[in-house]
């Protein structure tokens, strides 16, 4: 039986600091026995001497200089794991809480992880089919990579992430499962994708770790931790494709905010630490591939842009660590346009080695580049026409001004039920691409221009 | 005893003692986890941990070693992966397995490996700092030269025969003038924060030549330069930096990854394996270093990495090599700084960066330079430095005061990058003050039209970005002719030569002599068809139908590197198809 500390040197935020300690390691989990029974979980995030500074997940509400025993654990954060946990519902902090009784453990693992090796890695090639052309044809998802979506409060991010988790080819048959973690979001985001996973059927293969908006911030931190820790269980040991999806990493940020201004340290940009960058890059590189596995761990984060804005420090750190981002747009959304995918910023950093004519096609690649190089030109023509009208712009123009409304109508704007197969996909980029006259396609190799374009479509559209 | 008083993050406090100096390395805890001394006074001294801290006890040792952070320099060190403190990753591997244990205590250098030493010096012979005492082959392109530390000199005692030694045999023993005798083997250690000595910085002359148009012909970094590539996410930072890295003509590369992704290390460790340097004809490992610390690998070890990279660089530059260094990203070192700093609780400067970024960043970039060695060979190290600045906003301190210690800037679009434009180096925000020094090598190599024709292409492109200030408003349509044309011809400068395809086999890389041909395309078409426009009153629409345009925006790909005669024969082409017009 290990010491029990009586009573607390100070209390502040979700920090507490206990005195003359004995033996505390940094890191160390402890648990802080009120008088009313009550027990909560803290963990050591500083060390001065004797004195421990102690972070409490549950928050410090109630707590008093005098009403608490403290005793230490001995070890860091860790989670009970075990091929049971599929299907199970967890709290931010990985305690069961869906009335189904604790796991029996077969392991249990630091919360934290430990960085993957590089030269252990493989890199990622296997392209999943989403079935959305936005995503399959111009970001195209690679099974171990982490693609962010960023979005904006009110637009669809929730309802696409179900879409791609019910479209995704991510492995075959039952070696493929999602791990949900949701941090700071409503009760009623949490409920919407717990559904959608029981329509689609796979809430046997889904582990969810809900921390919702009402839950204590240092709880917050935890849940992605938690969340990525059952992943690469599932994926290392239990030999599983793993999709993590966590909504939101905004809400994440604030919460390590909050967190770190308690704790009194020198912000850097809008009140966020100097760590964010190295702290998220510790959740989103624990994605991968490891050699010698038929495992992977796949992202999707999602965030909410702070007022759309892009540069704000938490979609401006994460798209500097993720391998691209979706991003959507308010404009598209509000035309009723779903997905409402920005086609110029999205981006997928892993996806020139993962398509092409081993994976998908052999026009994927310049497609897609012909489609970003086409679209960019027609925000430079829908600029002009707000100057001049559109009837004054030049015949090319005005091509280009057609092109871009049939994108955004037919190419985008697909619906959350349309599953459509990436050759659907390039084969309907060409018919669109057919709009525009064929020497402007500067992107595309010649022999396939020949191939695919529809010389039908070009003369349909340009009669009148 | 100096035992852990404090523990905050990789910040270890040690109270009142005296024994360590300012920048030692020291074993922190029972793990023995690598640590370096980075402040001290009379009642505390701070500590940094390279290794995560998690599960470290107050009261647990400190063990001083007495000596800097020092890397091991000899022959092994190219091919390798290593950490920010040079570990071998593949080695780490071996012991901890997939994911990174702490604590591992692993040699640089691989112990046992049988090197074939020639031995260049006798028994009785007078040793100067830097002498090359003896070769060995490393890999299939680089000679390792052993050289005496630049610290040491004297005479040469007992000399072994060339052989087959190791890194723990003996070649000789180095007798100084007080006569202690200094045992010299194939290693020798140097401290990473110290720049290591040479003889005299050469002048600027040459060029580092890296294939792709928009550095070699617009904003050329001369070996032994220093240039940055500053670029929000996804404007193509990395790629530009990995092309460079594959092509050019630097003798060496050393890689550093800091605190960037690491899928990208796994890429240039497969990409590297396979692909074949086009100057040797050996694989681009052979002449590689790679320095992986990834975002999630700990901080402090990060601020390291970009001084072990520039360390082993000297080391080679000192043997008379060329060395090409890659640092992504320079702003994650900067940014390590800034949690250390936070965790001192330093008073903050600009964006809570420390006070000393701008002397650490200059310090950094002034290691690069064009040198006479110790031992009078001469060598050089080219730095290009990535950026990331927050928010893709250039006013931010790191691309600030980088800027001001770099001669070559090239800066990344995000509009460019949008319409995959690549590289994404913006034309206009871009400079390299090294064209005035590499002007004679220019002339002398190539011939004065090389830059002539640059500057006419530069010309034109600025005409163009006047015209389009004028376009955004009214449109192209009522232009004069002779300005539409301007505007057609800067498109192609635009799409058909500054931007370049690095996965097309024949435009990831194109000589001088391709790019001096492409240019002198564009402009003969230019003057060609300025006369059509203006003497035969033929509109510029009309010449755009006859597929011209079309057929020299693609000659990056249809002309062949090793066929510049093609080039004479598209030249007959434009004059015949403008010659058949009416």
């Amino acid at each position: 039986m290990s010491l029990q500390y009586v009573g607390l040197k100070e209390i502040n935020g979700p920090l507490v600091v206990l005195d003359k300690v004995k033996n505390a390691s940094y890191d160390e989990v402890v648990e802080i026995r009120l008088d009313s029974g009550e027990v909560r979980t803290g963990r050591i995030v500083e060390i001065h001497g004797e004195k421990a500074v102690i972070q409490v997940f549950e928050g410090t509400e109630g707590l008093s200089l005098q009403n608490t025993k403290t005793q230490l654990t001995g070890h860091s954060l860790e989670i009970a794991l075990s091929p049971q946990i599929l299907g199970r519902v967890f709290s931010g902090a990985g305690r069961p809480i869906d009335n189904l009784g604790e796991i029996h453990a077969t392991k249990f693992e630091d919360i934290n992880g430990r960085p993957i090796n590089p030269v252990s890695r493989v890199y990622p090639r296997n392209y999943i089919s989403t079935g959305i052309s936005s995503i399959d044809c111009l970001a195209t998802l690679i099974r171990g990579q982490k693609l962010p979506i960023f979005s904006g409060s009110g637009m669809s991010h929730n309802k696409l992430a179900v879409q791609i988790v019910k479209q995704a080819k991510i492995g075959d048959g039952e070696d493929f499962c999602i791990v949900f973690a949701a941090m700071g979001v409503q009760n009623d985001v949490a409920d919407y994708f717990k559904r959608s996973f029981e329509e689609a059927g796979v809430m046997s293969n889904v582990v969810m770790y809900l921390n919702l908006a009402s839950d204590p911030i240092v709880e917050r931190i935890l849940t992605p931790r938690c969340a990525l820790t059952a992943a690469e269980y599932l994926a290392y040991e239990l030999g599983k494709h793993v999709l993590v999806i966590m909504t939101d990493m905004t809400s994440y940020c604030e919460a390590v905010r909050e967190f770190s201004s308690s704790k009194g340290e020198i912000p850097a940009r809008k009140g966020f630490p100097g760590y964010l960058y190295s702290d998220l890059a510790s959740l989103y590189e624990r994605a991968g591939i490891i050699k010698g596995k038929n495992a992977s761990v796949t992202q999707i984060p999602i965030l909410t842009m702070p007022n759309d804005d892009i540069t704000h420090p938490v979609p401006d750190l994460t798209g500097y660590i993720t391998e691209g981002q979706i991003v959507l747009d308010r404009a598209l959304d509000n035309q009723g346009i779903f997905p409402p995918v920005a086609v110029l910023p999205s981006l997928s950093r892993l996806m020139k080695d993962g398509i092409g004519a081993e994976y998908t096609r052999e026009d994927h690649s310049p497609v897609a580049n012909q489609l970003f190089a086409s679209y960019a030109q027609v925000q430079d023509a829908r600029s002009l026409a707000s100057v001049i009208g559109e009837e004054e712009l030049s015949d090319s123009d005005k091509k280009l001004m057609v092109f871009g409304r049939e994108f955004e109508k037919r190419f985008l704007n697909q619906g959350d039920s349309q599953n459509r197969t990436i050759e659907e996909t390039l084969d309907l980029a060409w018919e669109l691409l057919s709009i525009l006259p064929k020497q402007d396609l500067d992107r595309i190799e010649g022999s396939l221009i020949e191939k695919h374009y529809r010389e039908q479509v070009f003369e349909e559209f340009n009669r009148g | 005893m100096n035992t852990i008083f404090s523990i905050n993050g990789p910040v270890v406090k040690v109270l009142n003692t005296k024994t360590f100096s300012m920048g030692e390395m020291v074993y922190v805890g029972k793990k023995r986890l690598m640590g370096e001394v980075i402040s001290i006074s009379d009642k505390e001294t701070t500590i940094q941990v390279y290794e995560e801290t998690s599960g470290l006890f107050p009261g647990e040792e400190v063990i001083s070693t007495g000596s800097p952070i020092s890397l091991t320099l000899g022959p092994g060190i190219i091919s390798n992966i290593y950490d920010g403190v040079q570990r071998p990753l593949g080695d780490i591997e071996q012991i901890s397995g997939a994911f990174i244990a702490n604590g591992l205590e692993v040699s640089p250098l691989p112990v046992d490996k049988e090197w074939d030493v020639t031995v260049l010096v006798h028994e009785g012979d007078e040793l100067v700092p830097g002498q090359i005492i003896a070769t060995c082959p490393e890999t299939s392109s680089i000679v390792h030269k052993i050289m005496v530390p630049p610290t040491l000199s004297g005479k040469a005692g007992k000399v072994a025969p060339s052989g087959k030694y190791t890194i723990r045999d003996t070649l000789l023993t180095l007798i100084d003038e007080k006569g202690q005798e200094h045992p010299i083997g194939l290693t020798q250690k140097w401290p990473i924060r110290t720049p290591r000595p040479s003889k005299s910085r050469l002048p600027i002359s040459r060029p580092l030549i890296t294939g792709q148009r928009i550095l070699d012909t617009m904003f050329p970094i001369a070996k032994g330069g220093a240039a940055a590539v500053p670029g929000g996410f996804g404007t193509g930072k990395t790629m530009t930096q990995h092309q460079i890295a594959k092509w050019c003509d630097a003798d060496l590369i050393i890689y550093i990854g800091c605190g960037e992704r690491g899928n990208e290390m796994t890429q240039v460790l497969e990409e590297f394996g396979s692909l074949v340097d086009p100057k040797t004809g050996r694989p681009l490992t052979d002449r590689t270093v790679l320095i992986a610390n990834t975002s999630n690998m700990p901080v402090a070890a990060r601020e390291a990495s970009i001084y072990t990279g520039i360390t082993l660089a000297e080391y080679y530059r000192d043997m008379g090599y060329h060395v090409a260094i890659m640092a992504d990203s320079t702003s994650r070192w900067a940014e390590a700084l800034r949690e250390i700093s936070g965790r001192l609780e330093e008073m903050p400067a600009e964006e809570g960066f420390p006070a000393y970024l701008p002397s650490r960043i200059a310090t950094f970039y002034e290691r690069a330079g064009y040198m006479v060695n110790l031992n009078d060979t001469e060598g050089s190290i080219t730095i290009i430095g990535a950026v990331s600045p927050q928010g893709g906003d250039l006013s931010e301190p790191v691309t600030q005061n980088t800027k001001r210690f770099v001669r070559c800037f090239w800066a990344l679009d995000k509009s460019l990058a949008y319409a995959r434009h690549y590289p994404a180096i913006n034309w206009t925000t871009s400079y390299s003050e090294y064209l005035d020094d590499l002007r004679d090598w220019y002339n002398a190599n190539l011939g004065e039209r090389f830059l002539r024709y640059r500057a006419r292409i530069v010309t034109l492109l600025q005409e163009e970005a006047q015209l389009l200030e004028i376009v955004k408003l009214i449109g192209a349509d009522v232009l004069p002719d002779d300005q539409k044309l301007i505007i057609e011809i800067a498109k192609l400068i635009r799409t058909g030569f500054l931007q370049q395809n690095a996965f097309h086999k024949e435009d990831t890389y194109v000589p001088l002599e391709k790019q001096l041909e492409m240019m002198r395309c564009i402009w003969y078409l230019y003057k060609k068809a300025l006369l059509v426009v203006n003497e035969r009153h033929i509109p510029v629409t009309a010449i755009a139908k006859t597929g011209l345009f079309d057929k020299i925006n693609k000659m990056k790909y249809d002309i062949e590197n090793d066929r510049l005669d093609k080039f004479d024969a598209l030249r007959q082409e434009i004059d015949q198809t403008l010659a058949a017009m009416d």
